[in-house]
């Protein structure tokens, strides 16, 4: 019973609880937004024992949808999938949270469209339909347009409409490459369906329309991650956006790139996706943005956008674990998937949080206020340390793991990739110092009040993760690893030729 | 029910549609004599008109419900599910015009109960126009509805725009006819006859596919067609008719007329030219050029009506690739898409009539800013319909765009689908900007949008194309089987027909 209705009650449950709270008086919309999420994961949350690590496929479902067009409503949970879905259950109650004092005018609307969101989110990582997955892609973009339009910072209407437009023009030429498979693989079968598992298995080889269709994947996904030069839009997003808004970007909307190369980029797509042009240039462009997003990071003036640029790294870790293709960056690429989204959500959380105490998202304008809100400065310090991937913290163990797969495929670029850490140390542990250590020189900030008890709340969770991760990652591990070996089954014949 | 066309009897059983049309008219027609003075008149006239149109549907209805086919020779008219379908879809998008229209008028002070009748001349019109199985039946059919739009888009005559809307429409309107008309004649002089199917058949049977007479009348054909559907280059008229015509008659042209003149146009093509590859390439040629000026001079427009004009021009270009296909894949495609758009715009149009007041101020995009504090029901109508225009899922216009798409991949037109998405890219920046204007801007002043006013009817109409727009774009699966299978009626004339005695 349990297994096939959980993930329909996921997608269902936040689009109900939305409605109902468009009836509620406005006071109360944040308490009950608040409890539709922790319900929304604790409905989740027997997926993690009753998911069975090598059974490939589990909690389907399906129903007809469009017979004229062979689209079902086909959801399920593999290794790969169930991570990201317990992310975004974990992330949308504590970002809820998050936002009870920053978010003061249209709360009804807020919340709602952070519900809406999440349906969204959770329906492109279930989606086996490729109709439904392209259906839920764009459907996540309306809830996060109006977060940043209406409820983000000064220039929001820009970075709304270049967030739109940037994943629009991706996903409408994927659009397209979706089709096309869908008549690729009617012309060789005659049976016309937009089932995943149908497609894989039928569209065959795309001779010169595969390297078109991997190339419409490709954008969309990229400017999802976002790769480096498909990023412009990230920042902006990022600044303007509120803080939960900031933290479901980061922490689960970016991750939809790497689920899409993952899912479909490159198990359809096998024989472009490792053409040695093609890695080239993937691992270049990861490369670059390990490199690029760390420096750019490093120079500055705003926390919130030194976190943006630090995302553009981690990413680019990311993508290079996936590239290589073996079980051990397979696993760190997912991993760091999910320790991005605990630790970026966490630093987004504390800028927030810094933000709501000060009215300034300028490192020059901290300084010294370790003294001040000594709990703040220490959760703050945790997290920085595991993004940078401090051994004992989840950072650590995700890039490590990339870096050790990586390095059996292409060692070259696993050792430049290893630079990024250390950029990475020393961006953070430069604006943490001129944050919160220095000296105590701004008369504003001496009276600063240290974490509150609701905002402990928000971050204790995103820290006992965080630290369970580094220490004992082996349940988490062993639940994705059939998924990623699979994966490479499905798309290494052979040995890959490594880039000199 | 089987009719021989040659039975006057039976001709007139297949044309009961338009004959209950024509009635209602004769109707109309002696009650605006006699009483055309107060509001009580007017509404009077709008609430017959309705019933009109109400009892035509169901005479469509009848001939549907019976499955009517014909047999023996050729007709003059065709009776088949397209026409049915595309008769609906004009009932419709002139009743909710009707519906949208008491208020506007009676706020307008527009006390001409003619206008009612006019809309029912032009939907009959429309209708000879779909279901004329012959090149004359169809001009007559155009004729009867632009000379009926010729007066509706300058029926407020106290106004110099409206004129100079009207005058335009009509001088361009006739340049246009008469291309078509030289194009008949031509193909007449090709081929010997009018009748569609029949010219698909001289053309297959004498081998006329490249015909200089015949391509030439093909040609002109396709100008004629191209104007009415504001086809870039032959849209100049458009924005200018539309700005100055009533904006209820607006929606009015962009979605009937539109409708009308795509449904002629993919019967013509499709029965008629099957075998004359030529048209393939000038379609797609107009297509593409349309999409991409239209999409980009709407980019760059203020006032609403005006974007929305140019945008109607852009949907042209998005329905010329269905056409271009030239299958009944196509043909379904274009019937889907005429009707998604056809509840979108009705809805958007009569949205901006609403907002628009005190002789018809032009709305600027920035004049929509905080509707949505105020007015929380009418910017989620109007987001409705941009995100619709878009093509975003959840929206009959995302199903309506994936189904041309889709008859444009499996025609192997991918790259003009590319084509298709990488211009509706650009039209997010225009669409975009009327949300971003209704919810994340404030209102200038308190009393912004005090003026704004929607009647019941107005209410109704919307309320039915804002749940039609939303239902169809998730449950579109009857409406799809419908458009599927009129779609396939149109069939290809090749030699399929016999051909009359003593030809």
């Amino acid at each position: 019973m349990y297994d096939h209705l959980v993930v329909t009650v996921l997608l269902g449950w936040p689009i109900i609880a939305a409605a109902a709270l468009w009836l509620a008086p406005e006071r109360l919309a944040k308490h009950l937004a608040l409890a539709a999420g922790v319900v929304e994961f604790a409905i989740s949350l027997p997926l993690w024992w009753r998911f069975v690590p090598a059974g490939g496929m589990q909690f389907e479902a399906t129903r007809p949808w469009i017979a004229a067009w062979g689209i079902n409503y086909h959801v399920g949970v593999d290794g790969i999938s169930l991570f990201m879905v317990l992310l975004t259950t974990f992330l949308v109650p504590l970002s809820i949270l998050g936002s009870y004092h920053y978010i003061t005018k249209r709360e009804r609307g807020f919340y709602a469209n952070l519900l809406v969101l999440t349906t969204g989110m959770i329906g492109v990582f279930v989606a086996l339909d490729l109709f439904l997955f392209y259906v839920m892609w764009e459907v996540m973009l309306i809830p996060m347009y109006f977060i940043i339009g209406i409820w983000g910072g000064e220039r929001r209407l820009y970075a709304a409409i270049k967030f739109f437009i940037y994943t629009m023009f991706g996903s409408l030429l994927m659009l397209v490459a979706i089709l096309g498979l869908y008549f690729a693989a009617a012309a060789r079968t005659g049976t016309y369906s937009f089932d995943y598992a149908f497609l894989l298995a039928n569209v065959g080889s795309l001779g010169t329309a595969g390297w078109w269709f991997f190339g419409a994947f490709f954008l969309a996904f990229a400017i999802k991650v976002p790769m480096f030069p498909f990023h412009t839009w990230l920042p902006d997003a990022h600044v303007e956006a509120p803080t939960a808004g900031s933290v479901i970007l980061a922490g689960i909307l970016l991750k939809m790139g790497t689920y899409g190369f993952l899912r479909f980029a490159l198990p359809f797509f096998p024989a472009v996706a490792l053409h040695p042009t093609v890695q080239a240039i993937i691992v270049v462009l990861s490369l670059t943005g390990i490199i690029y997003g760390g420096l750019v990071a490093m120079v500055q003036p705003d926390v919130k956008k030194l976190v943006a640029y630090s995302s553009v790294s981690h990413l680019g870790f990311v993508m290079l674990g996936i590239w290589a293709l073996t079980l051990q960056s397979v696993q760190g690429a997912l991993l760091v998937m999910i320790n991005h989204g605990l630790s970026t959500g966490a630093l987004f959380f504390l800028v927030g949080m810094l933000y709501e105490r000060r009215h300034s998202r300028m490192i020059e304008a901290y300084g010294g206020i370790a003294k001040v809100v000594p709990l703040l400065a220490t959760v703050l310090t945790i997290v920085s340390l595991s993004s940078i991937g401090l051994p004992g913290t989840n950072g650590f163990v995700g890039e490590f793991l990339i870096l050790i797969g990586a390095f059996r495929t292409y060692p070259v670029a696993a050792g430049i990739a290893t630079t990024g850490v250390i950029v990475a140390a020393a961006y953070l542990l430069w604006a943490l110092q001129r944050v919160i250590f220095n000296q105590l020189d701004k008369s504003e900030n001496e009276k600063l009040p240290d974490l509150s008890l609701r905002e402990l709340v928000v971050l204790a969770p995103i820290l006992a993760a965080i630290f369970w991760i580094g220490i004992y990652p082996k349940p988490i591990l062993s639940r994705m690893e059939p998924a990623a070996q699979h994966l490479i089954d499905q798309v290494k014949p052979a040995p890959p030729t490594a880039i000199r | 029910m089987n009719l021989d066309l040659s039975i006057t009897r039976e001709l007139l059983l297949a044309l009961l549609p338009e004959i209950v049309l024509t009635g209602w008219a004769m109707v109309l027609l002696i009650v605006v004599a006699w009483r055309h003075k107060t509001v009580g008149d007017l509404r009077l006239t709008g609430a017959l008109t309705l019933a009109a149109f109400a009892t035509t549907g169901v005479a469509v209805w009848w001939l549907w419900w019976n499955a009517t086919t014909t047999q023996g020779i050729s007709p003059m008219v065709a009776v088949d599910d397209f026409r049915y379908v595309a008769d609906w879809l004009f009932l419709a998008a002139a009743g909710l015009t009707v519906l949208v229209s008491f208020d506007y008028l009676e706020r307008e002070q527009l006390l001409v109960p003619e206008y009612y009748l006019l809309i029912v001349f032009a939907t009959l019109g429309m209708m000879l126009m779909a279901g004329g199985g012959d090149l004359i039946v169809i001009f007559l059919g155009l004729e009867l509805m632009s000379v009926a739009v010729y007066v509706l888009a300058g029926i407020d005559r106290k106004r110099a725009k409206a004129a100079e809307a009207a005058l335009k429409y009509f001088l361009l309107g006739a340049f246009a006819s008469a291309f078509l008309l030289y194009g008949i004649a031509l193909i007449y002089g090709a081929t010997g006859t009018t009748n569609l199917a029949l010219i698909g058949v001289q053309v297959s049977s004498l081998g006329l596919q490249s015909n200089v007479l015949l391509l030439l009348g093909l040609g002109l054909l396709l100008v004629g067609f191209a104007f009415k559907v504001a086809a870039v280059p032959f849209h100049m008229w458009a924005p200018d008719v539309y700005d100055g015509a009533p904006t209820p008659i607006t929606g009015y042209m962009a979605t009937a007329v539109k409708a009308a003149a795509f449904a002629a146009l993919a019967r013509v093509l499709v029965v008629a030219f099957s075998g004359t590859a030529a048209w393939h390439g000038i379609v797609v040629a107009l297509s593409v050029v349309t999409m991409i000026a239209g999409n980009l001079v709407a980019l760059a427009q203020r006032s609403l009506k005006r974007m929305l004009a140019y945008s109607s021009v852009a949907h042209a270009g998005y329905l010329l690739v269905a056409v271009s296909v030239g299958n009944a894949q196509g043909t379904a495609a274009v019937l889907f898409y005429l009707v998604a758009y056809g509840l979108t715009s009705v809805a958007a149009f009569a949205l901006l009539a609403a907002k628009g007041k005190g002789g018809e101020s032009d709305v600027q995009i920035d004049d929509l800013a905080g509707l949505a504090t105020t007015r929380p029901w009418l910017a989620f109508a109007l987001a409705v319909c941009m995100l619709s225009l878009l093509g975003f899922p959840g929206t009959a216009g995302f199903i309506g765009k994936w189904y041309i798409l889709g008859a444009a991949v499996a025609g192997g037109k991918g790259w003009l689908a590319a084509l298709l998405v990488l211009t509706s890219v650009i039209s997010a920046g225009y669409y975009l900007p009327v949300i971003m204007a209704m919810y994340m801007r404030s209102a200038p002043f308190a009393e912004a949008h005090a003026g704004m006013r929607v009647g019941r009817l107005g209410r109704l109409a919307l309320a039915v194309c804002i749940a039609a727009v939303l239902y169809f774009g998730v449950r579109p699966n009857r409406l799809l089987a419908l458009a599927q299978t009129s779609g396939a009626t149109l069939t290809p004339a090749l030699g399929a027909a016999a051909l009359p005695p003593g030809n």
